[in-house]
């Protein structure tokens, strides 16, 4: 018969006082475990985020805030800088230097989510974690459709939003403030970052929305019809993204007037929506919308803006684009990686492990528990050590019985805590995927779980060790003339 | 097989008095000899079992079994020696209650150098009638089949002398016959010395040599 058997028999034979040990090093367990797991799988995902871009050109200001607004949607919003900046990195000075560059425009919301401004290259050419962008209904919109949207997974859950559903972005955080409907025309699979929980308009919808143009001097601050001239080159800025093809019999400069009229009125249908309460939202009227794109100009490239470009580049490039982008005095550029790893070892680390530290002592006040568990059998179990020991085993066996009962203990209640601790994760992990955009399952593993088990067993060792030297120190003659 | 010669023992007390317990000049057991050793209470006896059996030390003295003077041997070495060559049936049976019938005599081979044989358990306690106990733990049998799982305990790695310290006193007169009957028949047929204590004349009756511990014990007359 085995020490581990004859050690297991002891527990079984203090089955409450075991199971109430073992359960206070499971919940000790359980914390370590979705603290190491949770803090672990957020970390790494914020520090990486399966990125497909490199850098981060954006306003000058917080780089922090200009990598949570561009990379994770949080934070308030940031300026704005030049679409013309935009085109140098597509066709200017430093285009040679990038291989892609998507532009993002930020300031819109639908409910809690962000409504994110781009071209349909953000899911074309944008990959993440270098898996390309699948949906799991619809398609990318089109650059020609300019009031479509492509939606997050999160997003089609939580408002119940599907392909040729609309929805209306409001602007900041007034509720009120409706802007122009949008048209889901594709729901991404889910992803697992924080594309999950926004909405991609096209990013040419999204300047014809009343007050994202840029005031300029001889127009108000609502979009005004432009001139003939700046409208061609407004058809040239679509042209950029190779999608400038509208329908001429749309688009001809002759249905300027009639095209602002209809815009006019669809606002004034928009407001009958609002009155209809929640139906305005859902209401599946794409024609009209489509008809809607068909009847708008694009945005004069004097009047855009966008709040950052995603720029992926070859890493030997990446810190020359730094420079001359840093020096300059309209934009700024950061790495993402950088910057919320930096972040991660200011704030996030530190609380870390102040929350590690806590929940290891917790492991360690469940260790004394068994200690104390053990320790005080040691007096009703001095007789049985006495027969063991007259049986032919010796000191050290009877201490190794004594060790290997706290490990057991330790080892089980580990055990139990980390199938509980993954259980708890499982549990949290759609609220944790809300939260962050990160998905968390039973079987999400960090590399530090795998210290766990030597540590049970350093612990159980250390902690068993004090009744392992009163069963070392048994007088057995003694021992075997007491009444058992 | 056994033989003690010179042995002294003594306690001392918490005031510091020195009490002689074992002062004996010479003691023998034959292989295979079956011995009963009598007393008054306070004579020695689970005493002179302790050191036998090499639990205590003797002050002085030789202890001598199957060739190896025991005072000789560290404690680690004694309790190797303890666990293969003697067997030991306490008068409280001192069965672990966690464990069954079967794991309670495989827990007698854990501790020797022989391997742990489950079917020589078994065989065990089909010889001392409980075939159909195996799985019992110890509060679900009686009195008697507790003492018999006890007999099989120390026979279980063949040791070469047994020692029973009063293993009827808890038992009740008509099985302590059957009692003494088993001990005494297992060990003729494994061929193992027996030196028993016991204070019970009618068990001290069924055996042809009974030795009064007083009678070779000079620290019992000194006391």
């Amino acid at each position: 018969m085995s020490l581990w058997k004859i050690a297991w028999r002891s527990i079984q034979q203090r089955a409450l006082a075991s199971t109430l040990t073992a359960i206070s090093m499971a919940l000790g367990i359980t914390l370590v475990v979705a603290v190491l797991v949770i803090h672990g799988v957020i970390g790494q995902s914020f520090k990486n985020n399966a990125l497909g871009y490199n850098l981060i050109v954006g306003a000058k200001g917080g780089k922090l805030q200009l990598v949570f607004n561009t990379v994770y949607y949080l934070s308030s919003p940031v300026e704005n800088i030049p679409y013309s900046y935009y085109k140098e990195f597509t066709e200017g000075k430093y285009s040679k230097d990038v291989q892609l560059a998507i532009p993002v425009c930020l300031g819109d919301y639908y409910g809690p989510f962000r409504v994110v401004g781009t071209t349909p290259g953000m899911f074309n050419d944008m990959t993440y974690g270098g898996k390309k962008y699948e949906f799991a209904e619809g398609e990318n919109f089109k650059q020609e459709n300019f009031f479509d949207a492509v939606i997050g997974a999160r997003v089609a859950r939580e408002q119940h939003l599907k392909v040729g559903d609309t929805f209306q972005p409001t602007h900041g955080s007034d509720p009120n403030d409706k802007h122009n409907p949008f048209s889901v025309v594709g729901v991404l699979k889910p992803t697992g970052t924080p594309v999950d929980r926004a909405l991609f308009i096209n990013m040419e919808g999204f300047f014809l929305i009343p007050d994202h143009a840029k005031p300029l001097e001889g127009y108000d601050a609502d979009r005004k019809p432009a001139a003939a001239g700046e409208q061609a080159a407004a058809h040239a800025a679509a042209g950029d993204h190779d999608a400038g093809h509208h329908d001429p019999g749309h688009h001809d400069d002759g249905d300027e007037h009639e095209e602002h009229e209809h815009e006019d009125h669809d606002h004034g249908e928009h407001a009958d929506h609002e009155e209809h309460g929640e139906a305005g939202h859902h209401h599946h009227h794409s024609e009209e919308i489509q008809d809607n794109a068909h009847h708008h100009a694009p945005l004069p490239e004097a009047q855009r803006e966008v709040t950052a470009i995603l720029i992926r580049a070859p890493d030997i490039q990446v810190m020359g684009l730094l420079k001359p982008i840093n020096k300059s005095q309209i934009a700024q550029a950061v790495l993402p990686i950088a910057e919320v790893t930096n972040f991660f070892a200011t704030l996030i680390d530190p609380l870390q492990m102040v929350l590690l530290v806590l929940t290891v002592l917790i492991v360690v006040v469940s260790g004394i528990g068994i200690l104390i568990s053990i320790y005080n059998s040691m007096s009703d179990r001095r007789h049985e050590i006495a027969v063991i020991r007259a049986l032919g085993a010796g000191r050290r066996t009877v201490m190794l019985l004594v060790l290997f009962e706290s490990i057991l203990l330790s080892l089980g209640g580990g055990l139990i805590g980390w199938f509980l601790g993954h259980g708890l994760i499982a549990l949290l992990g759609p609220w944790i995927n809300g939260q962050t955009g990160v998905r968390l399952g039973f079987l999400q593993f960090v590399g530090y779980e795998s210290a766990i088990i030597p540590g049970l067993v350093l612990l159980a060792s250390l902690v068993g060790y004090l009744p392992a030297l009163a069963a070392y120190r048994t007088d057995v003659a003694k021992a075997l003339s007491s009444t058992p | 097989m056994l033989l003690l010669q010179d042995l002294r023992k003594s306690f001392i007390e918490p005031d510091g008095t020195v009490l002689p317990i074992l002062d004996i000049k010479e003691f023998h057991v034959a292989p295979g000899e079956q011995v009963v050793l009598m007393g008054r209470s306070g004579c020695g006896k689970t005493t002179l079992l302790h050191v036998i059996s090499g639990i205590s030390r003797p002050d002085a003295g030789i202890v001598r079994i199957d060739g190896t003077d025991i005072t000789r041997l560290n404690e680690h070495s004694r309790d190797r020696f303890r666990a293969n060559k003697i067997g030991y049936v306490f008068q409280t049976f001192n069965l672990l209650p966690g464990f069954s019938a079967l794991e309670n005599v495989l827990l007698g081979m854990s501790f020797g150098q022989g391997r742990v044989d489950a079917q020589r358990a078994r065989d065990l306690l089909e010889r001392v009638g409980l075939k159909h106990r195996l799985s019992h733990r110890p509060a679900m049998l009686s009195v008697g089949e507790q003492q018999r799982v006890a007999v099989a305990r120390a026979l279980a790695n063949r040791p070469k002398l047994l020692l029973a310290d009063e293993p009827t006193a808890n038992v009740d007169a008509g099985h302590q016959r059957q009692i003494i009957d088993l001990v005494r028949g297992t060990c003729r047929e494994e061929n193992v010395s027996l030196l028993l204590v016991t204070h019970t004349p009618e068990v001290a009756e069924q055996f042809e040599r009974v030795e009064h511990l007083e009678r070779f014990n000079s620290a019992v007359a000194v006391a």
